[in-house]
């Protein structure tokens, strides 16, 4: 084994997560080693949406995507146009008026929180998004939501972080964390800050987080100016996404800045199997055109699947590993890796040189859930 | 048009592409199975060899597989696109769509006979209109384009260039020039080879002799085009010396490469960009068979065997040993075309940093990094993310860097949500 | 619907519309080669705004893509004219 070297910090992992605490630490001053097995951005990070999108499934969530939203807003304007940032906005579809009701109830909490939201009947529904089908009840818009490109903007982050002196290595595994080390075929790398923000892999290397692969599906269309403008999501997503069923479909439909239209989304809990489910594939375009029949006659030029850290409780792990001597972890954002990106990083770079965080870190630490687990291994 | 319903097909033999290959395929495989369906993208079979809209034209050959095909009880579909392939376990099915309207087949076995497609190697201006495949004209004229009158420079490579330039003088266009880029020295040796096969030399030298008064140049190519709202003139050169002709028309490909994206799909092994098939056509997946250019690039001949040969192993009969070495020789001739067709390197160097390489997205060279993957150009620029999903752009990227093609995704070709979301169920219902 | 096969289309003639413009051309060519015949050279407008025509004629590279009967994107090269039939280019406004 080649002689070990020394980082003031090591991120495990050059997804959005990895890239932007990488960018945070370099920020700091720490001289910072990003290790990638695969290349940047080409995990979870290449398979997502791209939605820069508040959530209020727990005030926890809540509390870290309208952080890490605003942060993002502060950066666009330095992101190149490759990051495709658009701030499109978000409309929370209702069907009925049971679901109007819902989208009250969520206008009260974002606004107690000083996020912009605004009611839509459906009559202005309809005038935004023409291609929604007829007879829904109306929706909630946040138009400080937006959507970016993943991979680049992965690779913004990082080339920022390297900019500030942090060494990306890629195709680089790494198979083992040790007390203030990690270990990487014949190499050896040294820190007292390593990072694990391996994403849906990272319990592979830290095997007591409580991180699952929750398989997704997309489809991307061919190109079609303005057929819809702003992500649109049924109101019935955050059950979708919150209940841990092993298959469940909602409607999520996003513009890209490319004119094409993104297609979402599904959850299933198969391990790692990245096969086309072809019945799910189905569920869900169904379920695209149960609110957009247009889309019947849209072209699909191409689907996929990929991988989203799940946690049980559906927040992230964000903060110090007390098993392993200087881990730290940040990963398991299920499907918010994008959106929480920035606001994990502040958090994490805020406890590593000792300051305070914006938010209260305590409900993210990874220590957490860590009875659950073994009560139930 | 998902209130259309949808077409639910039960085969014993599926053949996918209706050139020689697929025909032959079909013929043999309904002298002993008695449901045979043939699907082609095209408003008529024939593939591109044998692309035509009425048959008085075609080959003696092509007619007897035709009127074979028409009465073989085999059910063809035209104009119907394959999107989806799969292995359910208890048989294979496709998804394909027909004018708008969905298609599944079920089928026992299946034979891919997908062809190739042209090779393009980017150079300034290959983007404009007027610049076209080598095979792409041949295809143009038979599906109705009139070439008359129209001044077109030829460039390319391989034994599709004198055809083309003999059919296109035949309608009435002005071929100005055929550039072969394979060097004279490359062509002899060749040339010389073709003694052991007489039929071909034979075919070549007609094909020469009918389009005398067309300089036939070999070593030379096109290095970039020039126009306004279409091609105007074009640079040929033979590395040292330049020289620009005007013309309406630019056919410019550099031989073929073979489509397969389906047997990716299944999960077929590939092999140096083909499809790996055994003496009995069969793939390394169960039920799937393969014949034609997607197991190699060999020509119509080639393409019958394998066709014929395919056609019997999908039906579950003994393989012809007749017909298996007369492939095995087909398969050497076709061997040593590739070899002395192949792209020279200087093609890599014509694209430039503001040339496009990825039409459907727009990529130019100086976007994509040379040390990347065709993973990273995909992730970082999006180039083979289009419509095409790759099949221009991944051929001229694997000759340029090397790189090796990426996974394929569904769908297979381009389609529509409704016909991505019908299944059975719905056709039972809509039936 | 015709009963006659299609190599017995000799002369026959039908009217297309490309751009809102009545076109008459030969029965039984592709749209592409109608398109061609009747001077349409940019089929699509590219992700940069350049006019894009026929490529491969053969259904592979999808640059002949236009909007037939009101469905965006159809490969011209691939579908046969027909009475009556609407395309809309990128002159037309196509996506």
């Amino acid at each position: 084994m080649s002689p070990a070297r020394r980082f003031d910090a090591i991120v495990i992992g050059a997804g959005i997560v990895g890239a932007a605490c990488a960018r945070a630490l370099a920020r700091d001053g720490c001289s910072v080693l990003v290790l990638e097995a695969g290349c940047a951005g080409g995990g979870t990070t290449a398979a997502g949406m791209g939605h820069l999108v508040v959530m209020d499934d727990s005030a926890e969530q809540l509390a870290l995507t309208a952080l890490s939203c605003k942060l993002w807003r502060e950066l666009a304007p330095t992101l190149s146009s490759a990051v495709e940032f658009d701030a499109c906005g978000t409309i929370w579809v209702a069907e009925d008026s049971a679901q109007m009701d819902a989208v009250a109830g969520k206008q009260r909490v974002y606004r107690e929180h000083g996020i912009e939201a605004d009611m839509l009947s459906a009559a202005q529904l309809a005038i935004l998004e023409p291609n929604l089908r007829a007879g829904l009840a109306g929706g909630l818009r946040v138009p400080g939501d937006a959507v970016v490109y993943p991979p680049r903007a992965a690779l913004s982050l990082l080339a920022d972080a390297m900019a500030h002196g942090a060494v990306l290595r890629e195709g680089c595994r790494v198979d083992e964390i040790l007390d203030g080390a990690v270990r990487s075929g014949g190499e050896l790398f040294e820190s007292t800050a390593i990072v694990n923000a391996a994403g849906a892999e990272a319990a592979r290397l830290t095997p007591e987080l409580p991180i699952v692969p929750r398989k997704g599906h997309l489809a991307i269309t061919d190109r079609y100016p303005g057929f819809c403008r702003h992500q649109l999501v049924e109101l019935g997503y955050l059950t979708s996404a919150h209940v841990m069923t092993s298959e469940s479909v909602a409607f999520n439909v996003q513009p890209r800045s490319t004119s094409q239209v993104l297609i979402g989304s599904s959850r299933e809990l198969v391990g790692w199997d990245n096969t086309t489910n072809r019945r799910v594939l189905r569920q869900m375009l169904d379920r695209a055109l149960h609110f957009m029949p247009a889309l019947a006659d849209v072209s699909i030029v191409r689907t996929w699947t990929g991988f989203r850290p799940a946690t049980t409780d559906k927040l992230p792990l964000i903060g110090l590993w007390t098993s392993t001597a200087g881990l730290w972890i940040a990963a398991g954002h299920e499907g918010l890796g994008i959106t929480s990106s920035l606001g994990t990083a502040r958090l994490l770079a805020d406890l590593i040189a000792g300051r305070t965080p914006p938010i209260d870190a305590a409900p993210y630490s990874p220590m957490r859930l860590t009875h659950h687990v073994r009560t139930t291994s | 048009m998902s209130s259309l319903g949808v077409t639910i097909i039960e085969a014993d033999v599926l053949v996918i592409g209706g050139g020689p290959a697929g025909i032959a395929a079909t013929v043999r495989a309904t002298e002993a199975s008695a449901r045979v369906v043939l699907l082609d993208e095209s408003p008529q079979v024939g593939g591109q060899i044998w692309r035509h809209r009425t048959r008085e034209g075609l080959p003696a050959s092509a007619r007897t597989w035709l009127k074979r095909l028409d009465a073989s009880g085999a059910r063809i579909m035209r104009e119907t696109s394959v999107v989806d392939v799969r292995d359910d376990g208890d048989a294979l099915t496709i998804t394909a769509e027909r004018n708008g309207v969905p298609v599944i087949v079920h089928a026992r076995a299946i034979v891919l006979a997908t062809g190739a497609r042209e090779r393009f190697v980017p150079f300034p201006g290959w983007t404009l209109p007027g610049v076209i495949g080598v095979g792409a004209a041949q295809a143009l004229l038979k599906a109705g384009l009139s070439f008359a009158g129209k001044r077109v420079v030829i460039a390319g490579s391989g034994p599709l260039l004198l055809p083309v330039a003999s059919s296109l003088r035949a309608a009435g266009a002005h071929v100005l020039l055929v550039a072969e880029q394979a060097s004279r020295r490359q062509v002899a040796r060749f040339a010389l080879g073709l003694l052991t096969r007489p039929a071909t030399l034979v075919q070549a030298a007609r094909y020469r002799t009918s389009f005398m008064g067309t300089p036939y140049r070999l070593g030379e190519w096109v290095s970039a085009a020039r126009g306004d709202s279409s091609v105007r003139e074009v640079d040929i050169t033979n590395g040292t010396s330049t020289r620009v002709i005007e013309c309406d028309v630019l056919c410019a490909a550099v031989g073929l490469v073979p489509n397969v994206e389906l047997a990716q799909l299944l999960g077929c092994a590939i092999s140096e960009g083909a499809v790996v098939t055994d003496d009995g056509l069969r793939t390394s997946r169960a039920g799937v068979y393969c014949a034609g250019e997607t197991t190699g690039i060999g020509g119509v001949e080639l393409a019958i065997v394998e066709g014929a040969l395919a056609g019997v192993s999908a039906s579950r009969r003994e393989t012809d040993a007749r017909l298996v070495a007369r492939r095995a020789a087909l398969r050497m001739t076709a061997a040593r075309m590739e070899r002395t067709f192949a792209p020279r390197a200087e093609l890599r160097a014509l694209a430039k940093r503001d040339t496009v390489v990825c039409r459907c997205e727009d990529v130019t060279l100086g976007a994509i990094d040379p040390n990347w993957s065709m993973r990273k150009a995909k992730l970082y620029t999006r180039a083979g993310m289009g419509p095409c999903q790759g099949r221009v752009c991944g051929a001229a990227l694997e000759f340029l860097y090397g790189w090796p093609a990426d996974t394929v995704r569904l769908p297979s070709a381009p389609a529509l949500v409704s016909t991505l979301t019908a299944d059975s169920s719905s056709a039972n219902q809509g039936a | 619907m015709t009963t006659r096969a299609p190599d017995s289309e000799g002369d026959r003639r039908v009217t297309i519309v490309v751009d809102g413009r009545p076109v008459e051309v030969a029965a039984g060519i592709s749209v592409a080669a109608a398109l061609m015949e009747n001077g349409v050279h940019a089929f699509r407008r590219s992700v940069t705004g350049a006019a894009r025509g026929p490529l491969c004629g053969m259904g592979v590279c999808h640059e002949c893509r236009v909007t037939i009967a009101g469905i965006a994107h159809r490969r011209a090269c691939l579908i046969t004219v027909s009475n009556g039939m609407e395309i809309v280019t990128a002159e037309g406004g196509a996506p």
